[in-house]
């Protein structure tokens, strides 16, 4: 083979298998092998279900002998996160308190890859229950960026990121409540796309920030990614919250048949760059602006002056949020209980449980959650954060009347060293600078890789647009795409080193 | 000090405020956010699903059925209907609250600003005094599971040996009601709370959105107390006595509490809010929760929910279609039948409103309809341990029955036994007439036979009759009848009798 099997794009395995040019089985297998090869070191997955995989490898096979194939994807492995419910199978959020949860159902996401004849490998690590922006936050340990070992691979859905970029498998599955979708595909140079809130059920993945979290796909290129959107995507009956309205039609947008961005409007928002950047970053992002022009794009500055407010207003809303949802993990019903000697009452064994099983990120935000949610402080904090979450809407909506989509770089900086903010939890949050005003705002963005900026690492450009307007993110995506294509010769993940990406003892070159 | 006051002393220096806060658990197929089903009596943790057990990554969806119920019962409390409300999420944390958190409603309910105006009995007979209750709100929320605590003394989960908690219950529809606070004239503080909660389930069970049952705490109350010093404005602090389950115990259970509290602030003492607990056995209520270490609910919007945003029109046909409120429907028939306050209250208690209506609609005179339901048919029911409505007999039955009797086809003692076998399911009364052969004999000959018969063995009787002694004709009639198997017209036998005797 000219090239080696996992180092397809999700299209080619898809279509390979459709042809009969080689079996679900063997892409499969060679991505098992692969996880087998570097997962030890790289540890983006928490759980691999080598004989599920391959079962529904085997069905898919069997469906395309009868001429049966269900979806686009049929065939292709997939790496999901490791927050949604999947029946018999660990769900354990990268927390201690779920360890050895295996859910009685499978969540909306995971039905709809099970019934696409999608090839779900295992469940990929993540800062706990997604509250991080590095996946050191998960009680199993981090996951390593294939960039350099050294460095995290973004978070929350890392192990995703991860597993996408060191060619673990050609799609993941990733969750984003405020860049934790985004910010990983940026670190990783990939493909990332939040949907519009609400445009991709929410059944069956263990919230974090309800009004905030929203599931959404990794690729390594753009079509990719837009063909897991359409298999994930679309009204669930089970998600009050999910929209009733036809998906927006990403694929055709991926593959150019809505047209170029020749007129298209193209917003660079002012409160999106400048201090706190790299220069690395904000080099690579002039570079995509200047490439948009030359494609035809008119170039708008828009200013968006209560994205200032996004972080503050973010980090008291998903905590306040996540103080309730993650009330549930009490021991009673399922999951780690500590304490029960019969010494203990109801209450301690509540409170020794959640004290053993939950890390100290998630025990910040539930503290500060529920602090901003008590009586007395419920308006000068929920309710404010409130009013600021519509101040956001509305600067998107002005800008939006004058714009077809906005761009800015998707972080401030390229991935960092493990360990280095750890024990700063502000700038660990200031990685979703960024990506938090359109979380807070529920429309659709996507990050795209950009080029390499400080310490050859990438850099990540993020379009967003209107809600329900996902179709117009992956047009430009795509336009951006093939024109970088052209210049690169490849991929950006081409210029990944293969040591790196590879056998395990040069994984940690970069760093070491 | 003395533990309580006599009432009577007791309202003599405090008025009393109430407030009541009834739960409702609707009779919807399904629960509140997901399909299981709401069926009383199944084995434990068999109705349940990841929803209602509140599983990770589970998420609600709201049953519209229990929605319109909610909107049924806020319209026929003549309450505002809000065109937008939300659902809330009380925080707290219990072993049978699955989530941790209960999905109800909280600064904005789908129902507000009513009133239910009930008749307080016990005063003149015949215009019993009407109270207009104000209703604060009406809002909808999901039941919790129920602990059963094993071993221990006190049955609650401190003390206990192990608790089991069935789910099945978590996730039923609840509608809670709550009274602005009322006050009334302070001898009749503990009838007003009886009364409402009886109005408000005859309201309840006419809208047919629950059984409310109270025994099976598919309605249930809490009553808040507090007393005033008499005439003063301000409010007193109040106590909340939870589930309290019968009307007999709510009267009970608010008068105990007027007493207990007059005699702590008689003494200048304090009256602690708290929530007590009522005890059938003795009617006394004792110390629950205090108040003072509840917690902090944290209530904020229910991020997995959208608004619930009833159009103007689903509201106004949803208007349309409420019953007759109760009490005005027992006003308007005790006029139209020209009955007592009594007389309808006995009627009520033997639950025959309906079937009595009904029969009159079929063309019965009142009098004869109530006869038949309240005497004989109320008589079976007893016997059968059923409501009248659950008896075989309809009110088309009734109705045919009383048209038998006045054209003179049946007389009473006929009519038991038709009655006797429609209840054994022999057919309706033609049937039973029928295939009994049970008729008055209307022909006059076989009568003058019997008759003569009589009067021959009575020779002494008849003697008497001749004399004009015509009272003594009785025991000729009654031979006759007896000898007629009870189908002979008793009145028209008399006739025979005595023109037979005439001088």
């Amino acid at each position: 083979m000219a090239k080696e099997l996992t180092r397809w794009t999700a299209s080619e395995m898809a279509q390979a298998v459709a042809a009969g040019e080689v079996s679900a089985l063997e892409i499969t297998d060679a991505h098992l092998e692969r996880i087998s090869d570097v997962d030890t070191d790289l540890h983006a997955f928490l759980h691999v279900d080598a004989d599920g995989a391959r079962a529904a490898a085997q069905t898919v096979d069997q469906l395309r002998a009868k001429g049966q194939l269900p979806s686009p994807l049929a065939g292709v492995p997939l790496a999901l996160k490791d927050v949604f419910a999947t029946e018999g199978i660990p769900t354990t959020c990268g927390s201690k308190i779920l360890q050895g949860w295996r859910p009685p159902y499978d969540a909306t996401v995971t039905r709809r890859l099970k019934d696409a004849g999608v090839v779900i490998l295992g469940k990929t690590n993540m800062d706990e229950f997604a509250m991080g922006s590095s996946t050191e936050n998960s009680a199993y340990g981090p996951t390593r960026n294939p960039w350099d070992y050294d460095r995290i691979p973004g978070g929350s859905s890392g192990g995703s990121s991860a597993a996408v970029a060191s060619y673990e498998a050609p799609l993941a599955i990733g969750t984003d409540t405020g860049g934790s979708i985004r910010q990983p595909a940026a670190v990783t140079g990939i493909v990332g796309v939040k949907p519009t809130y609400g445009g991709v059920s929410r059944f069956g993945l263990v919230a974090f920030s309800s009004s905030l979290d929203q599931g959404g796909p990794f690729a390594r290129n753009v079509l990719d990614a837009a063909l897991l959107h359409s298999v994930i995507a679309g009204k669930d009956p089970r998600d009050a919250t999910s929209i009733d309205a036809p998906v927006p039609d990403v694929v055709a947008a991926a593959k150019g048949e809505m047209g170029d961005i020749k007129g298209l409007r193209v917003g660079v928002v002012t409160e999106l760059q400048g201090d706190g950047y790299q220069p690395g970053v904000l080099a690579r992002f002039e570079e995509i602006v200047e490439l948009l022009k030359s494609l035809g794009a008119e170039i708008v500055t828009v200013s968006c002056p209560a994205f200032e407010y996004a972080l503050p207003a973010y980090y008291l809303i998903a905590p306040s949020e996540c103080s309730s949802n993650l009330a549930r993990f009490d021991g009673m019903r399922y999951g780690l209980r500590a304490g029960d000697d019969g010494n203990n009452s109801v209450e301690e064994v509540m409170s020794l449980t959640r004290a053993e099983g939950f890390g100290d990120e998630v025990k910040r935000r539930i503290m500060l959650g529920t602090y901003a949610l008590s009586a007395g402080y419920y308006d000068a904090f929920y309710g404010q954060a409130q009013k600021v979450r519509t101040l956001i809407s509305r600067d998107f909506e002005r800008a939006y009347r004058e714009v077809d989509v906005l761009i800015s770089p998707t972080t401030p900086t390229v991935a960092f060293p493990i360990g280095e903010r750890v024990d700063d939890p502000v700038a660990m949050y200031k990685a979703d600078l960024a990506t938090l005003p359109s979380s807070l705002y529920g429309g659709p963005a996507l990050s795209l890789p950009a080029g390499l900026g400080d310490a050859d690492l990438p850099v990540g450009v993020q379009l967003m647009a209107p809600v329900q307007r996902d179709d117009l993110i992956y047009r430009v995506a795509a336009s951006i795409e093939t024109a970088l294509l052209d210049k690169w010769g490849g991929p950006l993940l081409d210029q990944l080193p293969l040591d790196a990406a590879g056998s395990v003892a040069q994984g940690v070159s970069h760093g070491g | 000090m003395a533990e309580q006051v006599p009432f009577d002393e007791a309202i003599e220096r405090y008025d009393p405020v109430l407030g009541l806060e009834v739960h409702v658990e609707l009779n919807t197929a399904s629960k509140m956010f997901c399909g299981c089903s709401t069926a009383f009596g199944a084995p434990p943790n068999t109705q349940v699903c990841p929803t209602c057990l509140g599983l990770p990554g589970s998420l609600p969806v709201v049953n519209e059925r229990a929605v319109e119920s909610a909107m049924r019962i806020g319209l026929a409390l003549n309450c505002s209907i809000a065109p937008w409300s939300r659902f809330a999420r009380k925080n707290y944390f219990y072993p049978d609250m699955p989530k941790d958190f209960q999905t109800s409603q909280y600064d904005e309910p789908i129902a507000f600003e009513g009133y239910l105006d009930v008749a307080v009995p016990g005063m003149d007979d015949d215009k019993p005094a009407t109270v207009r209750v104000a209703i604060e709100r009406a809002h909808m929320e999901e039941d919790t599971g129920k602990s059963t605590h094993v071993g221990g003394s006190t049955g609650r989960i401190h003390g206990a040996d192990y608790s089991l908690v069935d789910y099945n219950r978590a996730g039923v529809p609840l509608i809670e009601i709550v009274t602005k606070p009322i006050e009334v004239e302070p001898h009749l503080a503990p009838s007003v709370a009886k009364a409402y909660v009886t109005e408000l389930r005859e309201l309840i069970v006419a809208l047919g959105v629950s059984d409310a049952h109270m025994h099976q705490g598919s309605m249930r109350v809490d009553a808040n107390v507090s007393l005033k010093p008499r005439g003063a404005s301000t409010l007193g602090t109040r106590t909340e006595t939870k589930n309290v389950n019968s009307m007999r115990s709510v009267e009970r259970a608010v008068r105990y509490e007027v007493e207990r509290q007059a005699a702590v602030l008689d003494v200048k003492g304090k009256v602690i809010q708290e929530t007590r607990h009522f005890h059938e056995s003795d009617g006394s209520t004792t110390s629950g929760r205090s108040k003072e270490e509840a917690e902090d609910y944290r209530y904020f919007p229910e991020p997995d929910l959208v608004p619930v945003a009833p159009s103007e029109d689903t509201i106004e046909a949803l208007r349309k279609e409420l019953p007759e409120p109760p009490l005005q429907r027992r006003q308007r028939l005790r006029e139209e039948w020209g009955i007592s306050q009594h007389e309808m209250q006995s009627l009520l208690n033997a639950g025959g409103l309906e079937m009595v209506e009904a029969t009159i609609a079929l063309g019965t005179d009142q009098a004869n309809a109530r006869k038949w339901w309240t005497g004989e048919l109320a008589r079976h029911a007893n016997e059968r341990g059923v409501t009248l409505a659950e008896l075989p007999v309809t009110a088309e039955h009734v109705a045919r029955l009383v048209e038998l009797t006045n054209d003179g086809s049946l007389n009473d003692k006929l009519a038991r036994q038709v009655i006797d076998g429609v209840m054994a399911g022999e057919g309706g009364p033609d049937d039973v007439v029928k295939a009994r052969g049970l008729a008055v004999v209307s022909d006059d000959g076989p009568l003058l036979a019997a008759i003569d018969i009589a009067l021959a063995d009575q020779p002494d009787v008849a003697e008497k009759i001749r004399a004009g002694k015509v009272q003594a004709a009785g025991a000729i009639v009654g031979a006759v009848m007896k000898a007629t198997a009870g189908q002979a017209d008793a009145a028209r036998v008399r006739e025979l009798v005595l023109e037979r005797l005439a001088p």
